[in-house]
């Protein structure tokens, strides 16, 4: 569906996306994971017709976005990081319009329209205004309009950013329907739990280069161990780097806390304890997909 | 006193066709997807439609106010060796000047409000349309609506007596390509636009245009090189060229001015579409 190779884009001084290589198939729920700036929406709006690629190459549904913008949009659905919707209209006028643009017939756009609002859980307020809904409905609508014109690929940029859990959860339930239809997700997001949850495959960006690709089960089990200790202790009062020696396959060590990855977080514990140290609590989790992100793009805040 | 416009051959006939002219700008100008983007101005300002109505008010204030108070204190004014009141005179200009106002109120504000602060034309723009579809659609709105309120205005002029001779009808279409050239520039300058701050300059320009662009008075009051300097003015263009159609003045020169219109808004909609491209897809 997608096929990008060294593709690259600056603005002006700033390069945005640093030659980077992946391929989208159809079906598939893709990823972008990343830090702000990494340049996950610079590449989302490249495949989205909306950017210029400055080098490099990009096939999106076998056409060259140069000269086929408005054909590739015209079977791409986009819910773009910030709500767009059109707060002069209703939420069914926001459909009713969009779909129009797309230039369906009025009867189809009404019929969809009628199916995504209950799909989108806002049948009820139809007829309102955009302007007082919820986070969560404003995005569903978001999603909603993007589908009006069925498409073949949908690229959602941090679609639940805001959100609280019960909107994200939901929201969530309705993108895996349309995975289960065959639509073709792209999902930006920065949320790892919602990577976990909603990615087949995936590639971790950092500064503009992909820093790591596959499935998330894959790159937890390639770059993180099974299994992770927590332990936490007063600021400052931890045990050094020597004391915890050999315990885990990796130590990380922070202010008022030291992570173990392990293949078991009980046996570190244990030996933990053997060796006389006594956290203020622990805690023994699954590897996750953050404690990959983490340990590829460093923890340094990035603005 | 003349009229200032270059004397020329007259051309009364063959200009008009019986019944006047059709004023259909869908057709005229709505090419491909532009018109989804005017659609969507139908339906927002059907919810708004007291914004509409507002701006039937502007041409009864200015005729009421220069036809009960001012041209009680003008005599005739002389266009093309003949003689015709003030009001008759003043009126056309009030026409393009309502046309270039009406066009830069609903451009600078309204284009300003949909690019910067609603993002109306980011999500247009992941459609299939694109900039010079939204361009294009939305001129063709400004100029619908444009035309709505100078033929209001038209009217009006008619009800109190100060049409010059039926060619006034004229005025209409000619009106649209004021509104056309107005909302074109208009759109263009607001896509520079930063801030509201910035709109300071729109009134900077249109203030000294409604005023010195021989509205109120022939160019002839003028010395000879401020004629030429009002002569390259747009709104000259426009109250000339309406002018010359209500008072049936028809010289070859009201095609140079009609030229000069199109130009212009022809130009604003091609920077306009330019720098949509520019601002929403980086």
């Amino acid at each position: 569906m997608v096929s990008a190779r060294r593709l690259f884009k600056h603005f002006e001084e700033l390069v945005a996306v640093d030659h980077v290589d992946f391929d989208i198939v159809r079906g598939e729920s893709f990823g972008f994971l990343g830090p702000n700036g990494a340049g996950k929406t610079s590449t989302m709006r490249m495949i989205a017709c909306m950017s210029p690629k400055s080098g490099g190459e990009l096939t999106v549904l076998g056409m060259d976005p140069e000269t086929r913008g408005p054909d590739i949009r015209a079977r791409i659905g986009l819910v773009p990081q910030e709500d767009s919707l059109d707060l002069q209209l209703t939420v069914l006028d926001n459909l009713m319009i969009y779909g129009r643009y797309f230039d369906l017939p009025k009867k189809v756009i009404g019929e969809r329209a009628a199916s995504l609002l209950e799909f989108a859980q806002l049948t009820e307020r139809a007829h309102d205004t955009v302007e007082p809904l919820s986070g969560g409905m404003k995005r569903r609508l978001t999603i909603a309009r993007a589908l009006i014109s069925e498409p073949d690929l949908l690229i959602l940029d941090e679609p639940t950013t805001g959100l609280d859990p019960q909107a994200r959860h939901l929201l969530w339930d309705r993108l895996y329907r349309l995975k289960s239809r065959g639509v073709t997700l792209i999902i930006t997001t920065h949320y790892m739990d919602e990577a976990e949850q909603l990615c087949d495959r995936l590639v971790v960006m950092d500064k503009g280069k992909i820093a790591a690709s596959g499935s998330p089960a894959s790159l937890i089990e390639r770059y993180s161990t099974r299994e992770v200790l927590e332990l936490r202790f007063p600021p400052d009062a931890g045990p050094s780097r020597n004391a915890l020696a050999g315990i885990a396959e990796r130590v990380e060590l922070l202010p008022d806390r030291v992570l173990l990855y392990t293949e078991s977080g009980d046996r570190a514990l244990a030996e933990v304890g053997a060796r006389g140290i006594t956290p203020l609590t622990w805690l023994v989790r699954r590897s996750t997909l953050e404690d990959v992100f983490l340990s590829l793009t460093g923890r340094t805040l990035i603005d | 006193m003349t009229s200032g416009t270059t004397p020329g051959a007259i051309a009364r006939h063959d200009l008009l066709a019986p019944g006047g002219p059709r004023i259909t700008p869908l057709a005229l100008l709505g090419l491909g997807r532009a018109k989804r983007v005017f659609q969507r101005n139908v339906v927002v300002y059907r919810r708004g439609w007291i914004f509409i109505v507002s701006g039937f008010f502007e041409p009864f204030f200015y005729l009421v106010s220069i036809g009960l108070g001012l041209s009680k204190l003008v005599g005739a004014v002389h266009v093309g060796g003949q003689a015709f009141p003030y009001t008759v005179f003043v009126a056309p200009g009030l026409l393009a000047a309502s046309a270039m106002n009406g066009a830069i109120f609903d451009c600078t504000f309204k284009i300003f409000f949909q690019l910067k602060i609603m993002k109306v034309y980011d999500s247009m723009l992941s459609t299939p349309l694109g900039p010079s579809d939204v361009a294009k659609g939305e001129l063709m709105w400004a100029i619908c609506r444009g035309g709505l309120y100078c033929g209001v205005f038209i009217c009006v002029m008619a009800a109190f007596g100060y049409v010059g001779t039926p060619w006034v009808v004229l005025c209409l279409p000619a009106a649209l390509c004021v509104s056309f050239a107005f909302s074109g520039v208009a759109m263009a300058g607001t896509s520079f636009m930063r801030s509201w701050q910035d709109f300071d300059f729109v009134f900077l320009a249109a203030l000294p245009l409604f005023l010195f662009s021989a509205t109120f008075y022939p160019l002839t009051v003028y010395p000879g090189w401020l004629q030429v300097v009002v002569r390259c003015t747009p709104l000259y263009q426009a109250v000339t060229l309406l002018r010359g159609l209500d008072l049936g003045l028809f010289t070859w020169s009201l095609l140079g001015h009609l030229a000069y219109l199109l130009a212009m808004g022809a130009a604003g909609m091609a920077v306009t579409a330019r720098r949509l491209a520019r601002l929403v897809l980086p």
